[in-house]
């Protein structure tokens, strides 16, 4: 089990995250969401000990990350956004090098590798230089070397930027194999990605915690507000009146062929009954009410535009 | 273990590299020129004068290729994004810098061997004596430590190796121009200036052939100090 407790780490003087709290389970992959300057890359810093935090706690099967910060690290593995890898070594050689800088010994490195080979789909370039790999092949020694020494909670940052098609099904069927065992946590900004591949997921903005739950949960904590309306209409006459309705919290256009104009609405609490005639008697002819079907999108921009609290 | 770890890693880069053989080729390139152009290109002289020469040359070319050699130690980690594995490896910072010294300091060792040649031919042909050549490469490895200490603090401050190596040649060099200052302050600042100097006030007494004590106490003194300053950059990355 995984616990962050009001995690604080501050730049100068600047928070770059705020009392962020969550937990994840062994066996669980949970996905870190947030707009860039969210502070997600942060968070995984502290968590994998690179960064101390200013204040807080971040636990590892109750070991703490300030207490025993080389206990956590041999249970933590972390792949950030570019794979941190020796191009002059083989891919073997580095894995067992990366082993031992975990503490562990020869012997357990070399039964070790063929295992997390097989695990991120690396047979047969054991002894490729690693400067000669692609970019997804890179990729894959990176997180073979991230479970090398078989940590608890494995930290993967943006770990599908880059790949090509291919490579992010390849990449996406590794992550699942990671999950079993572990409590993993990525961030990704490719929301389909995250809703693919993570039981529940953790919202950042601002540096702090905005929302977390699983996809359905989240939903449910906007399907009773936001709405898509297309009436028939001009789209700046139809803007223009949302703007100026005191029901109105938020309205983001969309994009429809004339006569038509559309807009996704955020209101302020489930007053849809109340909202819809409204439309109609300020004489747009309403065509279709929906609930935005691009789920997880509309929580990202939801959550992180209102700034809704957890 | 892990110091020897790092420092087999680092080894390793230097060797499969080019810089590392290009550095070495040519400070001996230098160091052969120098020897051919003043130590023996001076008339008849002592042996022993021009062993002296020898090692006052070595002493220019040992620093310079110590603060090129440890130019990359941290800059190249940080720009490569490789100082990750590092700062996630349960290893403690003091291991870090060390495996990092003992690998500049192998390659530093391996070029001044290299340069036995020159004292070898002396020796040949001249009259000197073991004990000289001996306690000269002692004074030799004994700067090459302090400068590849101060090369390290400069790589750790500086993601870019231009830089570390600029900041660490102003920092030997100062050192080295603390005799001339010595001789323009008033005590008690001229004993403590004159006793910074890292050539001028050490190093000679190597080059005639005397072991002094006091000498390696300072060369050793430098190198832990700045060993030591490259530890607390280290760690106080994870604080910034």
């Amino acid at each position: 089990m995984i616990e962050v407790r009001e995690l604080t780490r501050y730049y100068g003087h600047t928070p770059v995250i705020e009392g962020v709290s969550f937990k994840i389970a062994r066996g669980e992959i949970v996905g870190l969401l947030g707009l860039n300057g969210a502070g997600k890359t942060t968070t995984m810093r502290v968590l994998a000990g690179v960064l101390s935090p200013s204040s807080g706690s971040v636990t590892v099967d109750g070991t703490d990350v300030v207490g025993a910060p080389d206990d956590l690290k041999r249970r933590i593995g972390f792949l950030p956004e570019t794979p941190p890898q020796y191009e002059d070594m083989t891919v073997a050689a580095f894995l067992a090098h990366a082993g031992k800088l975990k503490g562990m010994s020869s012997a357990d490195v070399k039964r070790r590798i063929p295992e997390v080979v097989a695990q991120a789909h690396l047979e047969g370039r054991e002894n490729q230089v690693i400067s000669t790999l692609s970019h997804g092949y890179r990729k894959r020694v990176g997180v073979a070397q991230t479970v090398i020494h078989n940590p608890s909670l494995v930290i993967l940052d943006e770990p599908i930027s880059g790949l090509d098609p291919v490579q992010i099904v390849e990449m996406r069927r590794v992550i699942r194999n990671l999950g079993e065992g572990r409590a993993v946590l990525i961030s990704s900004h490719i929301l389909n990605e995250i809703s693919q591949t993570c039981d529940r997921l953790v919202v950042l903005h601002g540096g702090r915690k905005i929302a977390e739950g699983t996809e359905a949960e989240l939903t449910r904590r906007l399907g009773d507000t936001r709405i898509v309306i297309t009436v028939r209409g001009g789209q700046q006459e139809f803007e223009a009146w949302l703007q100026a309705n005191p029901r109105v919290e938020h309205c983001f256009p969309r994009v429809v062929p004339a006569p038509f104009a559309s807009a996704i609405v955020d209101l302020h609490g489930d007053i849809r009954e109340q909202f819809i005639p409204e439309i109609a008697a300020a004489g747009f002819g309403v065509r279709l009410v929906e609930v935005p079907d691009d789920e997880l999108e509309e929580i990202f921009l939801g959550l992180t535009r209102t700034g809704a609290t957890a | 273990m892990n110091v020897l770890l790092i420092a087999r890693r680092d080894l390793a880069a230097y060797l499969h590299g080019v810089s590392g053989y290009a550095i070495i080729a040519a400070v001996l390139f230098l160091d052969g020129l120098l020897f051919n152009a003043f130590a023996l290109g001076r008339g008849a002289q002592y042996s022993h004068e021009v062993l002296q020469q020898f090692f006052y040359f070595a002493s220019g070319t040992t620093m310079t290729a110590a603060v090129l050699l440890t130019m990359r130690s941290f800059a190249e980690e940080r720009t490569q994004g490789t100082q990750l594995l590092l700062d996630t490896a349960p290893i403690a910072d003091w291991q870090i810098v060390a495996g990092k010294y003992l690998a500049a300091m192998g390659m530093l060792t391996l070029l001044t061997l290299l340069t036995m040649y020159m004292p070898a031919l002396i020796f040949v042909n001249g009259k000197v004596s073991v004990a000289h050549v001996a306690v000269g490469y002692l004074g030799l490895l004994a700067l090459g430590s302090a400068t590849t200490a101060i090369g390290l603090f400069g790589s750790s401050l500086f993601r870019s190796q231009v830089a570390a190596a600029i900041f660490s040649g102003v920092v030997v060099g100062a050192l080295i121009l603390c005799w001339l200052l010595s001789e323009i302050t008033d005590p008690p600042f001229t004993d403590v200036i004159a006793y910074m100097a890292l050539y001028d006030k050490h190093f000679t007494a190597f080059e005639k052939g005397r072991l002094v004590t006091s000498a390696l106490v300072y060369y050793g003194s430098v190198t832990f100090g700045f060993l030591l300053l490259s530890t607390r950059v280290h760690e106080g990355r994870r604080w910034s």
